[in-house]
C-alpha cells in the first residue's frame, strides 16, 4: 500500500460545489510524510472544506484525494483509521473531565488501558491538574490543549487542523504552535489550515495558499518570498510589536511546559 | 465497520448517560409537567370530569404517561443538536468507529432517561392514590407498550436533532406530540365531544393506547386496542426511523 516515499496526502483536480457556489474548482497539492503543510486562505476560501473531503466528513464532486495511501472515496474506513481532525471549534465533551474526554476517545479507538493513555496524555498536555474538573470550566487554550490531545491517541500518522490558534490569546497560540512543531518533530504528518499569515510563517514546510478554489502557489516559504522582486534595504527604527511587549509582560509566570518528546507505550 | 458496533454503542451510550447523571434536571424537567398535570387535573378538574371510573388518577395516568415521553423525547433532539453543534460531532464521524453507533446510543440514552422518568410519575401517581390490580404480566406489557412508544418517538426526535438550525427549533416539534393526549381519551371519554373532534380523538394513535394500557390496569380484556395500538407503535417506528437515517445519511457524507 503506503511506500514510505509517497506522499502523505495526495489531493488531484479536487471540485466541490454547495448549490451554485462553487468552492473548489480544482485544487492540486502533496504533502510530504512528516511535514507541516499548511493551507493558507482568507475566509470562505474553501479550506475547511478541503479538511473535511480529506477526513472523510464530505464526498468531493471531482477529482481525487488519497491520505495514508488509501483513497477517501473507497476506503473511508482505512481513512479513519489514518487520521485524526481537530476541527474549527474544539469538539470537547463539556459535561466530561478532561480525563473522561480522552478515556472516551482512547475507547473509540479500541486501544487497550485507557485510563493510562489519558493520563500519559494530561501530563504531556499540563493539563494534569484540571484533569479531573469538568471540560466546560477549561480556559480556550486548555480546551484547545485538550482537543488536540484526543487527537493524537491512538497516535494517527496524519492529522488535521483545521484553524486552531483561531480565538485564542497569544500565549495559547505559541502553546499550540509548540504542540504542532513536536508532532511534526516525531513524524506525524500536519496539514493545517489557517488565515493567519504568522501561523504558516512559524509552523510549515510548505505554504499553499488557496484562493477562490484553487492553490494560487504553493511552496517553501523562501520560494513563495522569491516570488516578488528582491528585497530593496531600508533602514526603519525596530519597534517592539505589541505582542512582544505583550508576551514580555505575561509570560515570566506562564512558561510553557509542554513536554513534546513522545511517551514510551 | 459492523464488528464494533456494539462496542461503540456501549462507550457513547456510557458517554451520554453520564450527561443525564450529571444534569439531572433533565430528568426532573421531564417528569415534574406530567405531575403538575395531573395534581391539576385530580385535585382541580377531576371532581367535575364524569369518566365512569372511581377513581380518576386511575383514569387518567396512561395518557400522562404519555405525555411524560413527549416531553422526555425533546432532550434527544437537544442532546443530538449540541453534539452537532458542538463540533464533536464530526470528530466522532471522522473517527474509526460503527458509524450508526452515535444514533444509536442517543436512541438508548433516551429509553433509560424516559424509563426513569416515568418510574417517578407512577410513583407520584401510587402516592395520589393509583391503584391497580395488575398482575406481572400486564405490567410487563404496559411497559412494553410504553418502550415501544418511546422508541418510535425518539427516532421523530432525532430528525430535528439533525436537521435543526436552532435550538428552539430542535425542540419545538415535541410541543404537538404532547397536546395530542388533550385530543383523546386520556382525560375524557370521547362520548361528549362534537362530531369532527370526536372522530379525530377516536382515530389517532394516543386513543388506542391509551385505552390499552388502561385496560391492562384495571384488568380488563385489552380487545382490539392493543393490536392497532401495536400497529401504530410499530408503524411509527418503521417510519421515523427510515426519515431518520435517511436524514443522518445525508449529514454524513
Amino acid at each position: 500500500m503506503a511506500t514510505q516515499q509517497a506522499p502523505a496526502i495526495q489531493v488531484q483536480g479536487l471540485e466541490k460545489s454547495y448549490k451554485e457556489l462553487q468552492v473548489l474548482r480544482g485544487v492540486d497539492f502533496d504533502v510530504a510524510r512528516g511535514s507541516i503543510f499548511a493551507l493558507l486562505g482568507s475566509n470562505g476560501a474553501g479550506k475547511t472544506t478541503v479538511v473535511k473531503i480529506l477526513s472523510t466528513l464530505l464526498k468531493a464532486d471531482a477529482g481525487t484525494a488519497s491520505v495514508h495511501g488509501f483513497d477517501v472515496a473507497t476506503h473511508p474506513a482505512e481513512v479513519r483509521e489514518s487520521i485524526s481532525l481537530t476541527g474549527q471549534f474544539a469538539a470537547v465533551d463539556e459535561l466530561l473531565s478532561g480525563r473522561e474526554n480522552l478515556v472516551l476517545v482512547a475507547r473509540l479507538r479500541h486501544l487497550k488501558d485507557p485510563g493510562k493513555i489519558a493520563d500519559d496524555l494530561l501530563a504531556r498536555f499540563s493539563l494534569t491538574d484540571a484533569g479531573a474538573r469538568k471540560a466546560s470550566t477549561y480556559s480556550g487554550g486548555m480546551r484547545r490543549r485538550l482537543d488536540i490531545a484526543m487527537s493524537l491517541i491512538g497516535d494517527p500518522p496524519v492529522i488535521f487542523l483545521d484553524e486552531p490558534t483561531t480565538g485564542l490569546d497569544p500565549q495559547a497560540r505559541i502553546e499550540v504552535w509548540q504542540t504542532v512543531k513536536g508532532l511534526a518533530r516525531l513524524g506525524t504528518t500536519v496539514l493545517l489550515t489557517t488565515q493567519y499569515l504568522d501561523e504558516a510563517e512559524q509552523l510549515a514546510d510548505r505554504i499553499a495558499i488557496l484562493h477562490e478554489g484553487r492553490i494560487l502557489v504553493n511552496g517553501t516559504l523562501a520560494e513563495l518570498k522569491q516570488l516578488l522582486p528582491p528585497a530593496k534595504v531600508e533602514y526603519v527604527e525596530k519597534q517592539p510589536t505589541l505582542e512582544d511587549v505583550f508576551l514580555t509582560l505575561v509570560s515570566a509566570e506562564h512558561r510553557i511546559s509542554l513536554r513534546t518528546q513522545k511517551e514510551p507505550r | 465497520m459492523t464488528k464494533h458496533f456494539v462496542g461503540d454503542t456501549t462507550v457513547l451510550l456510557g458517554r451520554s448517560l453520564r450527561h443525564i447523571a450529571r444534569s439531572p434536571d433533565t430528568i426532573i424537567t421531564t417528569a415534574i409537567m406530567p405531575i403538575a398535570m395531573m395534581l391539576m387535573f385530580v385535585y382541580v378538574f377531576g371532581g367535575a370530569i364524569k369518566t365512569g371510573s372511581d377513581s380518576y388518577v386511575n383514569y387518567m395516568l396512561p395518557g400522562i404517561l404519555l405525555i411524560t415521553v413527549a416531553s422526555g423525547i425533546a432532550y434527544t433532539a437537544f442532546r443530538l443538536f449540541m453534539d452537532m453543534k458542538g463540533g464533536i460531532f464530526e470528530r466522532f464521524q471522522s473517527m474509526p468507529i460503527a458509524r450508526s453507533s452515535v444514533l444509536w446510543a442517543h436512541v438508548l440514552t433516551s429509553l433509560v432517561a424516559n424509563s426513569i422518568s416515568l418510574l417517578v410519575v407512577v410513583l407520584v401517581a401510587l402516592l395520589m392514590g393509583f391503584r391497580s390490580g395488575a398482575g406481572v404480566a400486564a405490567w410487563l406489557a404496559v411497559a412494553g407498550i410504553l418502550i415501544l412508544f418511546t422508541l418510535a418517538l425518539t427516532w421523530i426526535a432525532v430528525i430535528p436533532g439533525l436537521s435543526a438550525k436552532t435550538m428552539e427549533g430542535a425542540s419545538a416539534f415535541s410541543y404537538p406530540l404532547i397536546f395530542l393526549p388533550f385530543l383523546s381519551s386520556a382525560f375524557v371519554p370521547t362520548d361528549t365531544m362534537p362530531g369532527p373532534v370526536r372522530f379525530f380523538a377516536e382515530n389517532q394513535p394516543v386513543t388506542s393506547i391509551v385505552n390499552a394500557i388502561r385496560d391492562l390496569f384495571t384488568q380488563q380484556p385489552v380487545g382490539t386496542d392493543i393490536w392497532i395500538a401495536l400497529g401504530w407503535c410499530v408503524g411509527i417506528l418503521i417510519v421515523a426511523y427510515a426519515f431518520a437515517m435517511n436524514t443522518y445519511r445525508r449529514k454524513i457524507s
